[in-house]
């Protein structure tokens, strides 16, 4: 049985659709209900949802076989998997925001907060900048409003919330979108249902 | 005294069988101590699995460390041996960080060392006692087998510059074909030396459907005399009954500062990680002054704590 972790959510929804065209269907995942984990005896193939965030976790340690996440958690927690494909759907980007009119103050240490301590760290490493990280969980556009940080690092879609809190983007760190990733151990034992759904999906993700 | 075994656990009836296995074919046992001095670990940090190293202050004042890596021990206590080959094997706890534990565990693990004349027929037999320690943990068991030579030329031909590399490098080892696309993109590298890398990572397989392709691809990049090395070293598998257990895959990487040649990890079904790792570690020997060739392997016996009696017993 092949294990797959797909992210709750509207992302999930979007990858399992990509899935399923690749032929790996397993259609009890869409109805409605409470369960979280579908098999599809004919196929070989179980599917669970778990919170986006976890599912490199869940690969990591076998609990899955492979699984869908963002490059945001792949750059901040830096799973030991395979990273097999760039799905290309889920786009966005990991970057820096600052209330508008800011102008950096290099005298001073520059107070970031963010949820990604690492990718942040990592960029103002590679730019040399003396940076003070405050490690938020949430709600990170109203730090600088508060006076609580000089800027944030985070994920901008559209940058609506941005504009809203009358923030901007100063810099752009990373792009991100949806990865398949894959447990090393797993990818030697299933390496053929494996590379067929890498196939199917690398097809699909030429043809979007 | 006969012992009774069943009042023993699963790894250390493994570990027995292994060193029982090591000492068969000639190799040594080596003892340590748990201590070394802290200096030989912070001048070879890259070396070590982990960051952090468990230190104290002994009697005499010196800053000693709780043993985090058996091999560095090993290189640094044995002088060279030109013209021979010495073969030995240790049974050790080592001290490491461990991102799962959040902090320091201590690791057990049994494994061997090959120093000297390291030639084509030692390489070969340390992968077949690879091979032979996997078997005795477990029935499904693969064993992956790289030559960091081989990828080295690759990279090189795409990039000069160490941190690009590195992160070439990084994308390798997770097979993560379209980022070394992107950073050649990104970097305007040659776009022929990205794609022949990419078609390296992408024939991973047994030897002998692969081996044909990579000595091919290898030749167009200077490494022919390498993709024949490998080629002997995994040839005695080929026609055996280990053939679909050896899989030739370029994804196997290590430090290039300290690995050279043959790489190798090895997986048990149901086990999420690597539970051997290995390959040759000429560049170390040099590092610390050392002139002797040198090749080997640890198993990790943590990592078979989660084995189930029904597997070890089809073993």
């Amino acid at each position: 049985m092949l294990n797959i972790a797909l992210p709750k959510g509207r992302l999930g929804e979007k990858v399992y659709a990509m899935f399923a065209k690749a032929g790996f269907e397993c259609p009890e995942l869409l109805e409605p209900g409470r369960k979280l984990i579908f098999d599809n005896e004919d196929l070989g193939v179980r599917y669970f949802w778990v919170k986006p965030s976890d599912v490199a976790i869940y690969v990591e340690r076998g609990a899955a076989d492979i699984g869908v996440a963002g490059k945001d958690i792949l750059l901040e927690y830096r799973p030991d998997v395979y990273e097999l494909l760039d799905l290309k759907v889920g786009k966005c980007r990991m970057a820096v925001a600052a209330p508008n009119g800011f102008r950096d103050d290099m005298n001073r240490t520059l107070r970031v907060a963010t949820k990604f301590s690492r990718i942040a760290r990592d960029y103002y490493t590679s730019v040399g900048r003396d940076i003070d990280i405050i490690h938020l969980n949430g709600s990170i556009e109203i730090a600088p409003i508060l006076g609580l940080s000089d800027v944030i690092v985070d994920i901008v879609e559209t940058g609506t919330t941005l504009k809203e809190n009358n923030l901007s983007v100063i810099e752009e760190i990373v792009p991100i979108s949806a990865r398949l990733i894959a447990n090393k151990s797993g990818f030697k034992f299933r390496t053929e249902q494996i590379e067929r759904l890498t196939d199917g999906l690398g097809k699909e993700v030429l043809q979007a | 005294m006969q012992i009774d075994d069943s009042v023993m656990t699963r790894q250390e009836r493994i570990s027995f069988m292994l060193r029982s296995l090591y000492s068969g074919h000639g190799y040594e046992r080596y003892r340590m101590s748990k201590f070394e001095e802290y200096d030989l670990y912070s001048r070879n940090k890259d070396f070590l699995f982990s960051d952090g190293v468990i230190t104290f202050t002994d009697t005499t004042g010196r800053l000693m460390a709780l043993k985090p890596d058996v091999t560095l021990s090993i290189v640094k206590n044995r002088k060279d041996t030109p013209g021979t080959l010495q073969k030995l094997y240790y049974h050790e706890n080592v001290y490491r960080v461990s991102a799962a534990a959040d902090g320091f565990r201590e690791q057990t693990q049994v494994g061997l060392e090959c120093m000297g004349e390291v030639n084509d027929t030692c390489i070969a037999e340390v992968l077949r006692l690879a091979v032979e320690s996997l078997r005795l943990c477990s029935a499904e068991f693969v064993l992956e087998i790289s030559h960091l030579g081989i990828l080295n030329a690759f990279v090189d031909a795409i990039a000069p510059d160490e941190k690009v590399k590195q992160a070439i490098l990084d994308c390798a080892g997770q097979k993560n074909l379209h980022g070394i696309s992107g950073i050649c993109r990104e970097n305007h590298l040659a776009e022929g030396a990205g794609n022949a890398l990419i078609r390296l990572l992408s024939l991973y397989g047994t030897p002998r459907t692969v081996m044909p392709k990579i000595r091919e691809l290898a030749e167009e990049y200077g490494a022919g005399e390498m993709a024949a090395q490998l080629g002997r070293a995994v040839a005695g598998f080929t026609g055996s009954d280990l053939e679909n257990k050896i899989l030739i895959d370029f994804s196997a990487t290590g430090d290039l500062r300290y690995y050279n040649g043959v790489a190798f990890k090895g997986f048990i079904s149901g086990i999420p990680g690597s539970v051997l790792s290995g390959g040759q570690y000429d560049k170390l020997m040099r590092k610390m002054g050392r002139k002797d060739r040198a090749i080997g392997f640890a198993v990790f016996l943590d990592m078979l704590e989660r084995l189930t009696e029904e597997e070890t017993d089809r073993a």
